[in-house]
């Protein structure tokens, strides 16, 4: 058996170069790509390969960073729940420096209320194990890769008789986001890179409806330079063939078929629903609610809360951004009003935001 | 948004902590001894230079592998005097303790205190120990401040990096901060890995004793090497250009960043230097660090330029180039 490559094998410089010749000497037409997913894009800037590319190359970061396709009435949810002395707030570390309207989880937390990183929902269950006089709220954001675990989590805690642990469930698809983008005017993408984590749940077949619908060229994708070399390589070729392909560029990791066991825990305990993201407005069946059987974990229940429907903030170009209608540097609260250190939007604070990749890698 | 409060990112060692102590802290006792903001004042007293630094240590968990908050305390101001280029005397030593703690860890992390300054050769030679109510503090903080001596001819500081240094790291980077981290509840897996917690003043005084003209000299703690060389870029209003495929990062501390999404770049050392040194003298510097236990990897990782001052640029493995900034505040375990 030789087993599965290495991942240095995916950082080989030499072979990346080798593909980086391929694509120079492919692309003739000028190509806009879009990387749905926030940690390509911040693998692009971390590894420049947007200083390698020829010109021809434009890459777009798309909505595929959890953080920043929340939308900010949920921002503001998960800041009124910390507010909430009788919960302790369980959160993947992404979401405390994300700015609510007139708060922030980091804000709260620095207040005195009681918020946690954790980092995995078995860490959030074992809270709620340990103090039971404490509702425990897992604040549920991120795509079909984290969606499983935390239904994973819910059936952990209804076997376990928990009574104190809650989700706020924001968790969303990707697929039928790509499909409002590919739908929504001014929108001009000639080839998606598509997101790997997600697709190894997924599966590469999850994606035939949306290539079939609108003949758009896709790759799915690896984390590594070589990788995501490889996608550029077969999305130039395909575009400057003429024949898009819907192509697995990350078959050592992506079936197509996806996870059948992550896929029928995320069917029992979520269902889909309209959602709203930012920059994006409501998208139908994009979201995962929590499903009425689970009722006693849905922390929108446990609390009556209302999602506030709250603007994003003034000047803030977010969902252009989203959208790969604009950059950072267009925005004019870029690197002025809006740094990592005092972020008025989500894509400055998150680490896999475009705006925080822009300003944390890119040379002017 | 910008905070009315103190928050944790204001202890990161990134841009936070330096606007604190640039903007609040700073400004306020202004004097030109404290306004080069290297790891210790330096001054003369009657003909003699003196360096004198001090720190203060919270760690948690207080016990990791390969140290504990004692002997931290102890490496962590002889080095910042070394990093001044002195010869590390005299420390003081201020055991701020919460009540209930163990006797039996507070002994532990004193006779670890004694091996590390034995070690460094260095003498605790005043103290002060307070006790505060259960909960007023996290089991122990200690702080210690240090004074050493420097020779003549030495003259260390981050204004005097220069425009084609070559820029040395003594080791691998990162191994402190995952250290620790991995030991905090909540962290469900298990590594072996070890924080790197030494003491740095002989090495520093064979590295001077070959090249007394060393430019610039320091620990990357809090903020790691990333941060560390933006704030020498900026003192001295210089360019870095470091090379990615050339900073040494250990395996297994390279799976864990990558699994948490930490940037090793941005992790704390606690026994590892960054040296800038004049060109034609890098060899003699580097060997003499190579033959040192705390340098044996030692390695030139990049150099000061005129292009891009107060800039940190990185060349990547593929040859495409990315900034290297300032951190922003701490790092923290990413989604997915």
């Amino acid at each position: 058996m030789t087993g599965n490559p290495d991942a240095t094998d995916f950082r080989d410089p030499q072979l990346a170069r080798r593909i980086l010749a391929r694509i120079h000497e492919v692309s003739q037409t000028p190509i806009r790509l879009m990387e749905v997913c926030g940690t390509h894009t911040m693998s692009i800037f971390r590894s420049g390969i947007r200083s390698l590319v020829p010109e021809t190359v434009s890459l777009l970061s798309g909505p595929g960073c959890p953080v920043c396709v929340t939308d900010q009435g949920e921002i503001d949810a998960f800041v009124q729940l910390a507010q909430n002395e009788d919960v302790i707030v369980a959160t993947f570390g992404d979401l405390i420096r994300v700015p609510g309207s007139d708060s922030s989880l980091q804000k709260e937390r620095a207040s005195g209320r009681d918020i946690r990183i954790v980092y995995s929902t078995l860490d959030a269950l074992d809270i709620a194990r340990k103090t039971p006089e404490k509702q425990v709220v897992f604040l549920g954001i991120g795509f079909e890769t984290t969606a499983p675990t935390v239904a994973a989590s819910i059936l952990a805690a209804d076997a376990m008789g928990l009574k104190n642990y809650a989700v706020l469930s924001a968790h969303k698809r990707v697929v039928p986001a790509l499909f409002a983008l590919m739908e929504t005017p001014g929108v001009c993408i000639d080839g998606f890179i598509l997101p790997g984590h997600v697709s190894v749940i997924i599966g590469a077949d999850a994606y035939r409806p949306l290539f079939d619908r609108f003949q758009i060229p896709c790759a799915l994708a690896g984390f590594e330079p070589v990788d995501i070399l490889s996608a550029v390589r077969l999305l130039a070729e395909c575009i400057e063939s003429g024949a898009p392909q819907l192509a697995n560029a990350y078959g050592r990791a992506v079936t197509a078929e996806g996870n059948p066991k992550a896929l029928a825990v995320m069917d029992q305990v979520f269902q889909t629903e309209d959602a709203a993201w930012r920059g994006l407005g409501i998208i139908p069946e994009s979201g995962l609610a929590i499903r009425p059987e689970f009722g006693r974990f849905n922390a929108r229940n446990v609390f009556s809360l209302n999602i506030p429907d709250t603007p994003p903030p003034k000047g803030c170009i977010c969902g252009d951004i989203l959208r790969g209608v604009k950059t950072p540097p267009e925005c004019a609260l870029f690197g002025t009003r809006c740094t990592p250190i005092s972020p008025v939007g989500p894509c400055m604070v998150s680490s896999e935001g475009t705006c925080a990749a822009y300003y944390r890698y890119q040379l002017s | 948004m910008a905070t009315d409060v103190i928050t944790l990112d204001h202890g990161s060692g990134g841009k936070l902590s330096h606007q604190l102590i640039a903007g609040t802290v700073a400004p306020l006792f202004d004097n030109p001894i404290l306004s080069r903001l290297d790891d210790g004042a330096v001054f003369a007293v009657d003909g003699a230079r003196l360096a004198f630094s001090t720190d203060t240590f919270v760690v948690d968990p207080i016990f990791f592998p390969g140290g504990n908050i004692g002997d931290l305390a102890i490496n962590g101001t002889v080095n910042d005097l070394a990093m001044c280029g002195a010869e590390p005397l005299y420390l003081s030593l201020g055991l701020i303790i919460e009540e209930g703690f163990p006797f039996g860890d507070l002994k532990r992390v004193l006779q670890s205190m004694r091996d590390a300054a034995d070690a460094a050769g260095v003498g605790i030679v005043t103290g002060d120990t307070k006790v505060v109510p259960k909960g007023a503090a996290d089991k122990l903080f200690i702080n210690t401040s240090g004074i050493g001596r420097i020779r003549k001819g030495v003259n260390v500081s981050a204004h005097r990096a220069a425009v084609g240094d070559p820029i040395i790291l003594s080791g691998s980077m990162a191994d402190h901060g995952m250290a620790v981290l991995t030991q905090r509840e909540g962290l469900a897996f298990e590594t072996d890995l070890v924080s790197d917690t030494a003491s740095l003043n002989g090495m520093v005084e064979q590295m001077l004793a070959v090249c007394p003209d060393i430019h610039t000299l320091r620990d990357p703690t809090r903020g790691g090497v990333g941060s560390t060389l933006n704030e020498i870029a900026a003192a001295a209003r210089i360019g870095i250009r470091i090379y990615e495929d050339r900073l040494p990062v250990k395996k297994a501390v390279a799976g864990v960043c990558e699994l948490l999404g930490f940037d090793p770049l941005y992790v704390a050392n606690e026994g590892k230097l960054l040296a800038f040194v004049p060109e034609d003298q890098v060899q003699a510097v580097l060997e003499t660090m190579r033959s040192h236990p705390r340098g044996k990897e030692a390695a030139v990782i990049g150099q000061a330029v005129s292009d891009h001052p107060g800039r940190v640029v990185m060349e990547t493995p593929i040859g495409g180039t990315r900034i290297v900034d300032m951190l922003a505040g701490e790092q923290l375990p990413r989604i997915c």
